[in-house]
Formats: structure tokens, C-alpha cells, sequence
């Protein structure tokens, strides 16, 4: 299906890119409808290469050598019709000491059968720092299935976070599994909160290896299931090395009929590394909760307004 | 006029009466006291007036101006007026202080000024703490100061304070004192559950209990001249150690 202006300008509108930002010469951005690509700007120091393949589009972030991109790279991928599928193949590079933030605004506001893949390579080298905010806008109907995928390698002194977030509509399926290494000194932190509702599946495998002295890493996942939701969330981290330091962290908040399941897995290689986990899967905190019902606050309102605290 | 009447409480908790027959007449816009040692029942009770779960299976009854509470559930008992601050207050994650002090005005006209006037009364200054998380970065005192602003915000018809000055440092307890009596003048009954004497001092009456129940009972200085004497001599031996040693 060919993309229309009509689409683009939904898709821009929906994920709260105006035209400020669009013509602002400073900042950077890719606008990738369903698998065209509609348009980019970039920066000095930043290259980015966007073509469109016969079922998906490839694109090339690569940020020079010391390079610090000031303002966020906006990449801006979406499905607006009912149906469709966008394949997305991610490639980055950050060389040497540079720095950059990508918002990846993720809308598909009407979907009613969606698919967004997302195969992505990051690659960190020596003293990046790389940081990736993912805003996904669903449909409220919860017609979608998204992969993201990626694998990524933090060189020494590199930076990598993540942040997935669903904003607005309802999860359908979310499959997340990104694999990170990271060398001496690198660090690495992965965070996703998601709430589901109705019979969303929120499927999350993460893996950070620690394999450099002295790298450190942190998992988070704050989830919170209702209705007949579902979630799995298979948390792996490793240390290999002197000091390597790691945390994983995972908060399921569970009503209705739903289910969660938490499965960490902790792994050291070395006497010298450390890896704590923590995890809380269940119903809310029932002090957190009698506190709010002490204000007169109902249960459901309590709830509402421990587990939007916890996603924020 | 007697706001909350406690009648013939008794609770057991693991088979063990933990309050023990308790009668008690809170006033109307009075400031009480519960005073006793660690164990005596205090947290108990208050955890018993709000029908928290754990604490609901009680013979006797609780009345809330002349009716039975009993079978009420806490929201409600909390939006007929009453309301506790925890001895440890709970943690949120990512529930911003604005959020938490604000959930009792939802929907109220001016609620942001309300909230921010509640925080500059325990003495926190708003534009420090409104957006900071209720979370485990909150050092414990903090954490009391906001729960008290939180009960502030509310105007509740009852406030039980539960050690309103644990964690609380000496300057900080001024606020303490002083949010109790603006508590006071905007008509609450407070409870002050403690047994610190400067806490004690604050109140116009006391309860003295001690092994699930009120020993004695009277003016404040009365009930805190005994109990600031450690309880000596103990009026009623139910000392453990007094147990079948009656000499
Ligand atoms: N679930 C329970 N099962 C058995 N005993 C309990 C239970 N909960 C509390 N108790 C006991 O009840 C007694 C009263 O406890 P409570 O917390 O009310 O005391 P308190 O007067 O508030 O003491 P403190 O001054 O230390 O706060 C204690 O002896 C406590 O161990
Ligand atoms: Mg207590």
C-alpha cells in the first residue's frame, strides 16, 4: 500500500512532532511510513541513510568520531492504516567518544492487524554514549504485534540505556529481546514499562553480559497486567570480570485474571563480579494501598494511581 | 460531644488478645493522647479504627458520630473522615509528591494550592519536593513530614497520628506541633499515638494502655506524670513479670 501526505501528516501529529522540530535545521529526524521512507534531515556529524527494500527499509545512523549531536534524533516509524506491516532493519554506529539520543516516536494508532519488526545493530565504541527513548502509540483496539529486536556492544568506557514505553492505546503483543556486551568500564541500562489490558501479551528477553572489568549494568522491567493480560519477562544478566556490577530489577503488578511470570537469571564468572536481582510480582503493595484508602480514595482509583506511579 | 467511641474492643491477632476490652471516648476537635510501652496495642488500635485488613475480625464496635463502623471498609471509613498516618509510612515508587499529597482533592477546585500549602506547613519547601518521587530517596523524616501533609490536605474529621515524631528531628518538630494544632483549629479530633512526653504535651487528654488496655485515662499532665515515671508503681501488675507474683 502506497503512503499518502494524508497518512504522513497523521503520523507526525500523533507522535507529537510539530513543525518546529520537523524544520529545525539542529535537529535531526527520519520519518519512516509503514516501509517508506517520507523523509530525513541530519546534522554535521551525523550521516544517516534511509532506502526503502522491497518488504521493509533499512537506515544507517552513524555518528562521527567525538561528535556530540546536541538535540535528539527523532525517528518516527508508524503504520496509520488498519493493516500493514513495517519491517524495519536498524544499524548504528557510534564511533569513537561520540554521543547521541534517538527518540523513536512508534505509532500505529489504528491497528487493527499491524506488525512492526524491528531488527536492530548497535555498536558503541570506545567512550559512546548512546541512548535509545521508545514511545510506542497504539490503537486502543490493540490490533498489534511488535518486535523489537536488537543486539548491541558497548566497547570500553561506552554508554547504552533504553526505554521502552507504551504511551497511549493498548499493547496487542510486545516481544521485546535485545542481547547486550559490555566491555571495561561500559555501561548499560535497560528499562520498559508497559501496562496491559484486555488479552495483551507483553513478552520481554533481556540479556546484558558484563564482560569487561568494571562494567556495570542494570535490567528493569515494571509491568503492570489486568484483565486477562499476560506477561513474561526472562531477565539474564552475566558478569565475567573484576567488578563487574549488575542489577536486575522486575515489578509485576497483577489484577483480574492476569498472569505474570518473572524469569531472572543471574550468572557470575568471575569471584571479584556481583550481580544483585530483585523482583516483586503480585498485587499492589498492600501498605501503599491502605495508605491511598486512608485518603478515601477507592480501590480502583488506589491502584490506578500506584501503578501509574510505577510506569512514570 | 464524643466523635468516636471505641465500646468493648477486642481484637486477637495469632490467638493472643491484643486489645483487650477497650473503652475509649474521643472528642469532638479535641486533641487525645494514646500513650504506652512498645507492645501496649497502640499501632493496633489505630490499624483497628481503620479497619485495615488484619484488623477487621474485632468484637465490641467502633462508632463514628453515634454509628457503628464496624462493617465498613477503610475508603469508606476514610471518606466519612477518618484518616491515619502510619508510624512507617509507606514508599511509592515514582508517585510524585504533588500526586500522593494530592490524591485526596482529586477533582477539588485550587488543588495544587492546596498541596503546596500543606508541604510549607511541615516546613518543606514545595519547589524542592513537589515533583520529587515518594520512594525510597525520601530520608525517613521526610517521609513522616509528607504523610502529615498529606492528612493536612485531607481535613479529615479524624486524624490518628501514629509516633508522629519518629525520625523527626528537634527543629522539624515545631512543624509537628504545629500542623497538630492548625489539625486542631480547622476542627479535626487528633489521636496522637506516642510515648514520647513532648509529643504527650500537646494533647488536652490521654489514654494510658498498656497490655491491650486503657489503664488510665484524664488530663495530660496527670496520665503523663505516671507514665513519664516509667509506670511506677504499675497500677494493674500485668507486668509479665508480675504475672502470678501478686505480693
Ligand atoms: N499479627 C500479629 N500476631 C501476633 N501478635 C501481634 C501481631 N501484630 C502485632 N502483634 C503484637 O501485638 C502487640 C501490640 O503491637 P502494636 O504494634 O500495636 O504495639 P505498639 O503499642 O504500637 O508498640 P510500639 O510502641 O512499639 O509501636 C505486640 O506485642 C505485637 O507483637
Ligand atoms: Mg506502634
Amino acid at each position: 500500500m502506497k503512503s499518502s501526505s494524508a497518512d504522513a501528516g497523521k503520523l507526525l501529529d500523533l507522535a507529537g512532532l510539530d513543525a518546529k522540530t520537523l524544520h529545525d535545521p539542529d535537529a535531526a529526524h527520519v520519518v519512516i511510513h509503514e516501509n517508506t521512507v517520507l523523509g530525513s534531515n541530519t546534522v554535521p556529524g551525523l550521516h544517516i541513510e534511509a532506502v526503502s527494500l522491497p518488504d521493509g527499509v533499512k537506515a544507517t545512523i552513524r555518528v562521527e568520531k567525538g561528535k556530540i549531536i546536541k538535540k535528539p534524533v527523532h525517528l518516527c516509524f508508524g503504520v496509520v492504516p488498519k493493516t500493514g506491516t513495517q519491517r524495519i532493519i536498524m544499524e548504528a554506529f557510534m564511533e569513537e567518544n561520540s554521543r547521541a539520543s534517538i527518540l523513536a516516536h512508534c505509532v500505529f494508532p489504528f491497528a487493527e492487524d499491524v506488525r512492526h519488526l524491528m531488527e536492530g545493530t548497535i555498536h558503541i565504541a570506545k567512550g559512546a554514549w548512546y541512548s535509545y527513548y521508545e514511545r510506542h502509540i497504539h490503537s486502543p483496539q490493540g490490533g498489534i504485534k511488535v518486535y523489537p529486536k536488537a543486539s548491541v556492544t558497548v566497547e570500553e568506557g561506552g554508554t547504552f540505556t533504553t526505554e521502552f514505553e507504551l504511551l497511549k492505546g493498548r499493547v496487542g503483543l510486545i516481544d521485546i529481546d535485545y542481547e547486550v556486551s559490555c566491555g571495561k568500564d561500559a555501561v548499560m541500562e535497560m528499562v520498559a514499562r508497559i501496562s496491559g489490558t484486555g488479552d495483551d501479551v507483553i513478552k520481554i528477553q533481556e540479556t546484558g553480559h558484563l564482560l569487561g572489568e568494571n562494567a556495570r549494568g542494570v535490567l528493569r522491567s515494571k509491568i503492570a497486567v489486568r484483565d486477562d493480560a499476560r506477561a513474561e519477562i526472562y531477565n539474564k544478566m552475566t558478569a565475567s570480570a573484576p567488578y563487574a556490577r549488575g542489577h536486575v530489577d522486575c515489578k509485576e503488578i497483577v489484577q483480574d485474571r492476569a498472569k505474570a511470570m518473572a524469569v531472572p537469571v543471574v550468572e557470575v564468572n568471575h569471584p571479584r563480579a556481583h550481580i544483585t536481582h530483585e523482583a516483586a510480582i503480585g498485587s499492589v503493595d498492600s501498605k501503599q494501598l491502605e495508605t491511598l484508602l486512608a485518603r478515601g480514595l477507592t480501590e480502583d482509583e488506589a491502584v490506578e494511581l500506584i501503578i501509574q506511579g510505577m510506569l512514570s | 460531644m464524643s466523635i468516636l467511641q471505641i465500646r468493648d474492643l477486642e481484637l486477637r491477632l495469632s490467638g493472643k488478645p491484643i486489645l483487650d476490652g477497650l473503652t475509649m471516648d474521643f472528642m469532638e476537635n479535641k486533641v487525645h493522647a494514646v500513650v504506652g510501652p512498645n507492645g501496649a496495642g497502640k499501632s493496633t488500635l489505630a490499624q483497628t479504627i481503620m479497619g485495615l485488613s488484619g484488623y477487621r475480625e474485632i468484637s465490641g464496635d467502633i462508632l463514628f458520630q453515634g454509628e457503628s463502623i464496624r462493617e465498613l471498609e477503610p475508603d469508606e471509613r476514610a471518606r466519612k473522615g477518618i484518616t491515619l498516618a502510619w508510624q512507617e509510612p509507606a514508599r511509592f515508587e515514582g508517585l510524585r509528591i504533588r500526586d500522593f499529597i494530592g490524591a485526596s482533592l482529586r477533582g477539588k477546585e485550587k488543588a495544587g494550592d492546596l498541596v503546596f500549602d500543606a508541604l510549607k506547613k511541615v516546613g518543606m519547601e514545595p519547589s524542592i519536593y513537589l515533583d520529587r518521587a515518594v520512594d525510597r530517596t525520601l530520608s525517613g523524616g521526610e517521609r513522616k513530614k509528607i504523610e502529615l501533609a498529606s492528612i493536612l490536605a485531607m481535613k479529615p474529621k479524624v486524624a490518628i497520628l501514629d509516633e508522629p515524631d519518629s525520625g523527626i528531628d528537634i527543629d522539624s518538630l515545631e512543624h509537628i506541633f504545629e500542623a497538630v494544632k492548625l489539625l486542631r483549629k480547622g476542627g479535626t479530633t487528633v489521636l496522637l499515638i506516642t510515648h514520647s512526653m513532648a509529643v504527650l504535651e500537646q494533647a488536652e487528654h490521654a489514654f494510658l494502655l498498656c497490655c491491650g488496655k486503657v489503664q488510665d485515662e484524664g488530663p495530660t499532665k496527670k496520665i503523663g506524670d505516671y507514665f513519664g515515671k516509667k509506670c511506677v508503681p504499675c497500677s494493674h501488675k500485668n507486668l509479665p513479670e508480675a504475672n502470678g507474683d501478686e505480693r
